[in-house]
């Protein structure tokens, strides 16, 4: 018999199914942008820290270097005045200024707290170089080296670039995994699995139509988050190669579902099935560069990331969608991501029960 | 030439045989029952016919064709209701019927025509959690329908319904078999089985004890009559003595004979004033697994 309709009606079944349960809905779609929006706005602007200074009197070398930056050195100081010194030092020592700055004569004096020595480290830094270039211009000579800085990365990398893709690894990896695991115990529950071995429907058409449906939901979610991050608010620039992701989301999807298998056919019940997905897609969320975003991971957490199969999701999305790598770049996560899939599902092909026992 | 031969199939899990050599033949157009109490080996019989397990030795042909290994070209003939109702998870019953007609070939119109069918089309855009029992047995039954097999295998049918439900499901059942298609019915209702089935099977701890046509299994009793009498009148050994070789058998309610010689047992009863709650009546099934097993039938 043509196999064709069977493969339809079998997809449009299990999209319907899907579709119908809320729950499954709030946790495979909603969950995962309610992430998003949530991480994309506790890290936004966080880019580059701010830092508030008091100017005392006024200090001409700072009001220089402000003009003369156009603007550059007012992304990173926000300058305000103040006339008595004491009522500066008070300021800093509660925290509602980063330092106070003071001109004695050639001498240019820094206040600062050391309640939070990053900041109080880059306030150094900032003055010392504002010192070192006024030193350089009184001199009258041009300056001998000069240091330009460019970025590795195309896009500036704005924490809402490693977000997007990592949330998105976390939420089709536990897509897919749940898809396939609750699928199989589901229906091997409710018996539907012996009804459908009495029709002359092939076991490939099933797991066929499973599959497809779990690659649309899987590619309608990429373009939820990249529609949400790409929100002037989040600011997500995609890079050129960003479609390449769709094969990584669509390797990705099978991987996690033969994860899911493999759960659904050691699971009794369907609540033991999504417990156990998740006691394995949690800790690789955190493992895995999905929520810690990698570049920022301490050595050993990088290392460890290595044996996670979402790394490979999460790093291949970045690598095209984020970073701007090139099409090929992802072929090597692909290739791990299949390989994978076909040592799990062989796998849980073995362990496959048609019924309970 | 029979539609359906079974020959000596055994199946055990463990220790227990569930179905310990039992042979049977349907002929084509015939209604067929396996009738048992629970546990007989019923469920296990008919899912080595269908196909779904593998017996551990003997032989099943189906329309001439052997249903083990899974036959594609077999199953677009046959039509199987499971024990337990099994649908997609959140369809309503239209879609429901209609994925099932999609994947035996037949289109939509033919899923719709088999909802008005068994009645449901007031329920067609229901889900399939929310039906009846007695609904979601009807749809099922149109599930095993749709795509007009020749063989049809129905396991309880009427399993968990109340008698209203369960006399509408005859109904509908009388109407289908009259199509000419071979049907197998798994019952524990006695009463089932002789509204419904043209010969009849009873089985018991995996084997089956006797076969034939309900009417002539009561008349083979030989005109036995039960009687009973309140449960208590007398003792395990006053009743035996009595009895004088009939069978006897006390549910805690009522204490039962089943004789073939009424008169003078009932006789034998009203010298001893022992007639309280006395019933008399004809055979049934009942009394035919009593004797085929020296016990009460319990569904
Ligand atoms: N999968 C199984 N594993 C172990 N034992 C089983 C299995 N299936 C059935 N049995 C046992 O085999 C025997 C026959 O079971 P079966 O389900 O065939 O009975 P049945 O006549 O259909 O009963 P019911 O009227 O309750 O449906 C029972 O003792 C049952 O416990
Ligand atoms: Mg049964």
């Amino acid at each position: 018999m043509n196999p064709a309709p069977a493969l339809r009606s079998l997809s449009v079944a299990m999209f319907r199914g899907f579709v119908r349960d809320r729950a499954a809905l709030f946790f495979s779609l909603l969950f995962p942008v309610l992430f998003l929006v949530l991480f994309g706005a506790l890290y936004n602007n966080s880019g580059t820290p701010q830092i508030t200074v008091i100017e005392i009197g006024r200090v001409g070398v700072i009001d220089h270097a402000m003009a003369a930056s156009h603007g550059r050195l007012g992304q990173v100081l926000t300058i305000t005045h103040e006339a008595s010194l004491a009522g500066a030092l008070s300021n800093v020592r509660q925290g509602n200024a980063d330092a106070a700055i003071r001109q004695q004569g050639d001498r240019l004096v820094v206040s600062y707290s050391v309640s939070d020595p990053t900041t109080a480290a880059v306030v150094r830094q900032i003055f010392a170089s504002i010192v070192d270039q006024a030193n350089v211009a009184a001199t009258g000579h041009p300056p001998t080296y000069q240091l330009t800085d460019s970025q590795v990365e195309s896009a500036s990398l704005k924490p809402i670039q490693y977000i997007t893709p990592g949330l998105l690894g976390w939420a089709i990896a536990s897509g897919g995994a749940f898809a396939a695991a609750t699928t199989l115990v589901g229906w091997r529950q409710n018996k539907l699995l012996r009804r459908l071995r009495l029709a002359p429907v092939r076991t490939s058409s099933i797991v066929t139509a499973r599959i497809a449906v779990s690659v649309v939901i899987g590619i309608a979610q990429m373009f939820v988050f990249i529609g949400i991050a790409s929100l002037p608010y989040f600011g997500l620039r995609l890079t050129a190669y960003w479609w390449m992701a769709i094969p990584v989301v669509v390797v990705g999807t099978l991987a996690f579902m033969s994860i899911g298998l493999l759960v659904g056919a050691v699971a009794k019940t369907q609540q033991a099935a999504t417990g156990l997905a998740n006691l394995i897609i949690l800790p690789m969320a955190f493992l895995g560069g999905a929520f810690i975003p990698l570049a920022f991971a301490p050595q050993w957490l990088r290392e460890v990331s290595y044996v996670m199969p979402l790394r490979y999701l999460v790093v291949g999305m970045q690598d095209v969608m984020a970073r701007g790598d090139g099409p090929a770049s992802v072929l090597p996560a692909i290739g791990i991501l299949l390989a994978i899939t076909c040592v799990l599902t062989a796998i849980a092909v073995r362990l496959f029960r048609w019924e309970e026992v | 030439m029979p539609v359906i031969r079974v020959e000596d199939i055994r199946k055990s899990y463990g220790d227990v045989r569930a179905v310990d050599g039992v042979s049977f033949e349907v002929a084509e157009g015939e209604f067929f029952g396996i009738l048992g109490p629970n546990g007989a080996g019923k469920t296990t019989t008919l899912e080595i016919v269908e196909g779904l397990r593998e017996p551990d030795s003997g032989e099943v042909s189906i329309l001439g064709r052997r249903p083990w290994p899974r036959n594609q070209e077999l199953l677009t003939r046959i039509g199987v209701q499971l024990q337990a109702s099994s649908f997609f998870e959140r369809l309503t019953a239209r879609e429901q019927l209609r994925t099932f007609a999609s994947l035996y070939g037949v289109p939509a119109s033919r899923a719709d025509e088999m909802l008005e069918t068994v009645g449901l089309t007031e329920s067609a855009a229901t889900r399939t959690e929310k039906l009846s029992g007695g609904q979601a047995q009807r749809l099922s039954i149109a599930c095993s329908l749709v795509h007009s097999p020749d063989v049809l295998f129905l396991d309880e049918p009427t399993g968990a319904l109340d008698p209203q439900a369960r006399r509408n499901l005859w109904d509908l059942l009388r109407s289908n078999a009259a199509q000419g298609r071979t049907v197998v019915l798994t019952t524990h209702h006695m009463e089932e089985a002789e509204a419904l089935c043209q010969r009849v099977a009873i089985m018991d701890h995996g084997r089956i004890l006797q076969t034939g046509p309900p009417a002539a299994l009561v008349r083979e009793l030989d005109q036995s009559v039960r009687i009973s009498i309140e449960s208590g009148t007398l003792s395990a050994e006053q009743a035996r003595a009595l009895a004088d070789g009939a069978a006897v058998a006390d549910d805690g309610v009522s204490l039962s004979f089943t004789t073939t010689a009424p008169a003078a047992l009932l006789a034998a009863l009203s010298d001893r004033n022992a007639l309280a709650g006395l019933q008399v009546r004809g055979a049934t099934l009942e009394d035919v697994f009593l004797h085929l097993t020296g016990r009460e039938y319990r569904s």
